[in-house]
């Protein structure tokens, strides 16, 4: 019942302030249910430490199929909806205070986009899963269109179409597998992929994979991701790249692993290959960049390369890496396009080209955006380093050189970072920076959260790691 | 235990309290924090080494990072190594804060420079205090940042900022080895800490394959934190910060980090003796090209970095002979001679009211005396001569070099004779002859205030009597060194019997020292020649021709590296960006979305772009489903009534 609780309480308030006209009635419910749905999560949590099962809710569906409406939390679950949660809440209290008009319309999509990605993490069920999958993307889609700029709309639109193209082979695998099992039960659909063909599970294999290589997206699937990334309303940017891009990493662990094992040991290796090619493809792509939200989104898209590709291979490391570094990357990258955000509000430009000196104007802006972006390049005691240094040790011991490859996206990630870093806080001041001022509480409300999470969970990673364990104990691993 | 969390724990302390309260601090009150914290962990650690019975003592703070059986602690682990440079680091450290505490007081980041130094101490004691090498790594990595934020401490010039860029970059280029060395102890330990890898390690034959990898991977992870060719080029850029900064960290601790990873992993090295033969060459190549490029610099401070280069090369050679105590002797004496002269450097920099270039100096020798003198036993130290540090450490790689291959120590011998000259060249230019400046710089000429001075004569007294903790065989002296740290090779010793033999007769001995005595004595006769009282000046740069200009522009190293790596990078960048992004990856997207768009064209007619009639197609799809669903449940539950 909780679970649908957390899943409940964001949608019947988005629903609502999507008609509401009063805005700070908006502001303060959108901040409220926030509130709530991390204190409903901790509580969750406690339940979830007692017992697991405590926190399944099942109803029928769909009873002619024999679909359920099954939600339930498990370790992974119980991480990515805690991911959820507390990173709505952080774009929540970003949002509020932008200059945004028809504001309580915003929050509302936001936290139905909340709701829905609950339903994705928490689905036991392959229609639940499938349904909210989609379901994820039409208010971020409604917020490029209504909130972006002129191409916005448009460009959105062309995602929605290419992601919704990826998601309909999925469903085609689900549809099989469902017609052996006459049960859409995740559970009781992991048990068809022994007795079937393997020729028939290679295929399956691919109807998901592209579905999440398209969504995560892994290369080459990514086309949508620069100018969707770029062009976006910061919120519609922040909740793409810091969750919904994690549903498609989700899926690989949750729908691909345990659905397709044939597949995975026929073709996984081939995929991970493409992956570490996006990582340092992504990588170099960032080193020239001026647009400063077009440089994170290819260096956000060279991060979900390495998850996608240490996810497949198929070792501890690499899905507990993988794992970890969902929840960090999530935070990270909500962060940045926060921080690109305020500059631009400040300044008037994203471009590199313009900015510079803008530590000596705004300390405060300058030390926080220093330990994201830190967290970012993976340095030690960062949330980013743990996740990295998993996955790439992972990569590494599925072949040594490609792990080589792979971890030299270390040095071009400080190069990007670093050359991002010094454009906009170092040097004498242009025309564009010479006149601004710090941050303020605001702001601050967003980004110490968002610091102390970077740092206190790469001190202590293994306060995720002990709950992922749990999970990732389920799987059966070659390694 | 506390005592031992104590030595990491006050400085980070320090640094949040200056870092997060640098407006609210008086200015007064910073630099008692800041040193005072420095001063407070050289007192744990001394204590701490008061009471060291000689076992290691391994202190588990918590379980850092668990994956199934696989377990990374938080561990420290105290033994002699870690001792001797937690004495160095903090002890020199505290040095370097009370002086920065006159250097920098005009400084408007005054609270933020003694916050950074705060965490670079932190970082560098988690760097030989960890108990396992991912703790190392932390450290490792710390000191990178902080010297990336000391170096571009004045960021708004734009090349300080490039310095500071680049000297994290190289060195990340050096922990890319260092990370797939750690890869490589997984997997070969299947454990990262010490002392158990320590101990499987004795079980491996000399030559091991997985062995060899090891040692070469964590070899350029020291490469580019120890400015070893060939990632020694941000080095000399690094001079760009403070220069406090260059004595602490690029001269005195941070830059030794390779050869403490080195000595460290002692027992991996000894039984990959091809390693150590890498080791020693790119030590000796390191040595020369730094003493050769440091002949014509002209600004004081990159004479001294070309010379850190320089002789952090010939730490690995004492390393790669084995001789893994001579290594660190030179690290020890190094940081007591390098720091002087940088502090020396700084206090000269200070009177000339921030000009470097030394052709604008000449006669300093009366207007800052105690400058002048603790300058001078630097320099002496550095050259060689005895009974002064420098003398020992490097004599003492000199003969292990003899011992394994006469033509190395040839080289390394004409690689003293360089040092001799460039630093006396250095000496004689700079406080000999007349002053050269302009006349306000001559009017502002004064002896800097003692908070700089003291640290000055400290430094100068242990660069004269350093050298005494590790006295030649011949003197029949107890080398204290060598004895206290004896136990950290056990394992050394354990797979190779011959290990720490020295094969030299006395006579030998004797000979190798007057030799090297001699060369330096002629260096310093060739140098006065030239530049003694103010004879000649180095020349302007339009003036300098030739292979002398090649060599003053340090070979165009950086200019090749710019073409090779950078520019291609670059060119890669835009052109993968322009052409393959744009047309290849976005044509899949053109293609899927145009064959979706003509197969449907009614979600076209959707597109009415009015908000409420999108959010009133949403909202009516979920109350469609959910009402199917609460339908469907009603409905079964009425026909489970119904029957």
């Amino acid at each position: 019942m909780l679970t649908l609780i957390l899943f409940l309480l964001p949608l019947i308030t988005g629903l609502f302030l999507t008609w509401n006209k009063n805005d700070s009635l908006a502001k303060s419910a959108s901040v409220l249910v926030s509130l709530a749905q991390i204190a409903l999560f901790i509580y969750a949590f406690s339940v979830y430490k007692a017992d697991a099962t405590a926190l399944d809710f099942s109803r029928t569906w769909l009873s002619d199929f024999n679909i359920s409406f099954h939600l339930g939390l498990d370790g992974l679950s119980v991480l990515m909806v805690g991911l959820t949660v507390v990173v709505t809440g952080l774009i929540v209290f970003a949002t509020k205070d932008l200059n945004y008009d028809r504001i309580s319309k915003l929050l509302g999509l936001i936290l139905i986009t909340e709701a829905a990605l609950v339903g994705v993490f928490a689905a036991k069920d392959a229609f639940v899963f499938y349904f909210f999958f989609e379901l994820a993307l039409i208010p971020v889609y409604l917020i490029a269109n209504f909130w972006g700029g002129e191409n916005s709309g448009k460009i959105t639109l062309k995602m929605f179409i290419y992601t919704v193209f990826g998601s309909l082979l999925m469903l085609v695998s689900f549809v099989v597998l469902y017609l052996f099992a006459q049960t859409s039960d995740l559970a009781e659909l992991a048990k068809i992929p022994a007795t079937l063909k393997p020729a028939l599970n290679g295929l399956l294999f691919w109807g998901f994979l592209i579905a999440f290589a398209i969504k995560s997206p892994l290369f080459p699937f990514h086309g949508w991701l620069p100018d969707a990334y770029s062009q976006s309303p910061t919120p519609a940017t922040m909740l793409l790249s810091g969750l919904l891009s994690k549903m498609g990493i989700y899926g690989i662990i949750r729908i691909l692993i345990p659905l397709s094992p044939q597949g995975i040991e026929e073709y996984s290796g081939l995929v991970v290959y493409f992956a570490i090619v996006g990582l340092i493809y992504g990588s170099v792509i960032a080193i020239k960049q001026f647009h400063i939200k077009r440089l994170i989104a290819y260096s956000s898209f060279a991060h979900m390369g390495l998850m996608g590709a240490a996810a497949l291979t198929m070792s501890q490391f690499g899905i507990q890496g993988a794992i970890f570094q969902m929840v960090a990357h999530g935070i990270g990258a909500v962060g940045l396009f926060y921080v690109v955000k305020i500059i631009y509000d400040k300044t008037g430009s994203r471009s590199l080209a313009d900015l510079g000196g803008m530590s000596q104007k705004a300390p405060k802006l300058a030390v926080l955006f220093l330990i994201v972006l830190l967290g970012s390049v993976g340095l030690p005691l960062t949330n980013g380093f743990v996740g990295e240094f998993l996955m790439l040790r992972s990569i590494f011991q599925f072949q040594s050189v490609l792990g080589i490859v792979a971890t030299s996206s270390i040095i071009l990630g400080a190069v990007y970072l670093l050359r991002l870093y010094q454009k906009t806080m170092y040097g004498p001041t242009t025309s564009y920076t010479e006149n601004i001022e710090d941050i303020g509480g605001k702001e601050l409300v967003v980004l110490v959260p968002i610091a102390l999470i970077i740092i206190v969970a790469g001190v202590f990673p293994n306060a995720i790691l002990e709950i992922s364990q749990s999970f990732v104990n389920t799987l059966q691993l070659v390694k | 235990m506390t005592l031992i969390s104590l030595i990491p724990l006050i400085p980070l302390i320090g640094f949040l309290i200056n870092g997060l309260g640098f407006k609210s601090i008086p200015k007064s009150l910073v630099p008692i924090i800041g040193t005072g914290a420095s001063l407070l962990s050289f007192i744990c650690v001394f204590i701490t080494y008061q009471q060291f019975n000689g076992d290691p003592i391994i202190v588990k703070l918590f379980d850092w990072i668990t994956i199934g059986g696989f377990n990374i602690g938080f561990t420290f682990q105290v033994d002699q190594l870690s001792l001797i440079m937690l004495l160095i680091i903090t002890g020199v450290g505290t040095l370097i804060h009370g002086y920065s505490t006159g250097y920098m007081s005009h400084d408007a980041g005054y609270g933020k420079f003694f916050a950074y130094l705060n965490l670079f101490l932190f970082s560098m004691i988690l760097l030989v205090l960890g108990g396992n090498y991912l703790i190392m790594f932390i450290g490792w990595e710390g000191v990178g940042l902080c010297s990336y934020l000391l170096i571009g401490f004045w960021n708004k010039n734009t090349s300080y900022a490039d310095a500071a860029r680049k000297a994290f970059i190289m060195n990340r280029v050096g922990d890319l080895g260092f990370l797939i060395g750690i890869f490589l102890l997984i997997a070969t330990f299947g454990t990262l800490e010490y002392v158990d890898i320590f101990e499987k390690a004795k079980a491996f034959p000399i030559g091991d394959a997985a062995i060899v990898a090891i040692t070469l991977a964590l070899f350029v992870g020291a490469m580019g934190k120890s400015a070893q060719i060939p990632l020694y080029t941000w080095l000399p850029d690094a001079m760009a910060g403070p220069t406090p900064v260059s004595a602490l960290i690029h001269a005195a601790t941070m830059v030794t980090s390779g050869i403490y990873m080195i000595v460290r992993s002692n027992i991996l090295y000894t039984l990959s003796p091809f390693t150590l033969e890498i080791v020693a060459w790119v030590g000796l190549a390191t040595a020369l090209l730094g003493a050769v490029i440091g002949l014509f610099q002209n600004d004081i401070k990159k004479v001294l970095a070309y010379s850190t280069v320089s002789q952090l090369g010939y730490m690995f050679i004492g390393l790669g002979m084995m001789a893994y105590t001579s290594g660190l002797f030179h690290v020890i004496t190094h940081a007591f001679f390098k720091a002087l002269l940088f502090l020396g450097a700084g206090s000269v920099i200070h009177a000339m009211s921030n000009d470097q270039d030394i052709r604008n100096m000449g006669g300093l020798w009366g207007k800052i005396k105690i400058t002048a003198i603790t300058f001078l036993v630097g320099t002496i130290a550095i050259s060689g001569i005895p009974p002064f540090a420098g003398f020992f450490s490097k004599d003492e790689i000199l003969a292990h070099t003899f011992e394994h291959n006469k033509f190395m120590w040839v080289l390394a011998v004409a690689g003293s004779f360089l040092t001799a000259f460039y630093m006396f060249r250095l000496f004689f230019v700079t406080f000999k002859g007349n002053f050269r400046g302009t006349k306000e710089q001559e009017h502002h000429l004064h002896e800097s205030p003692s908070s700089m001075t003291i640290p000055l004569m400290v430094l100068a007294v242990l660069s004269v009597v350093g050298g005494f903790i590790g006295l030649p065989v011949v003197f029949h002296a107890p080398h204290v060194l060598n004895e206290f740290l004896s136990p950290i090779y056990d394992g050394s010793r354990t797979v190779y019997a011959q290990f720490g033999e020295v094969h030299l007769s006395h006579q030998t001995e004797w000979l190798l020292m007057g030799a090297s005595v001699l060369v330096a004595v002629v260096a310093i006769f060739l140098a006065y020649s030239i530049y003694g009282n103010g004879k000649s000046v180095p020349a302007q740069d339009s003036e300098i021709t030739g292979f002398q200009k090649t060599i003053y522009n340090k070979f165009y190293i950086d200019e090749l590296y710019d073409k090779v790596f950078v520019k291609s990078t670059e060119s890669l960048s835009t052109w993968l960006y322009n052409a393959f992004d744009k047309y290849v990856i976005n044509g899949l997207v053109k293609g899927v979305t145009g064959f979706v768009n003509e197969t449907s064209t009614s979600l076209r007619k959707l597109q009415t772009g009015n908000t409420s009639t999108y959010v009133l197609l949403m909202t009516l799809g979920i109350i469609i489903i959910l009402g199917i669903s609460v339908g469907s449940e009603v409905w079964a539950s009425l026909k489970s009534i119904s029957k």
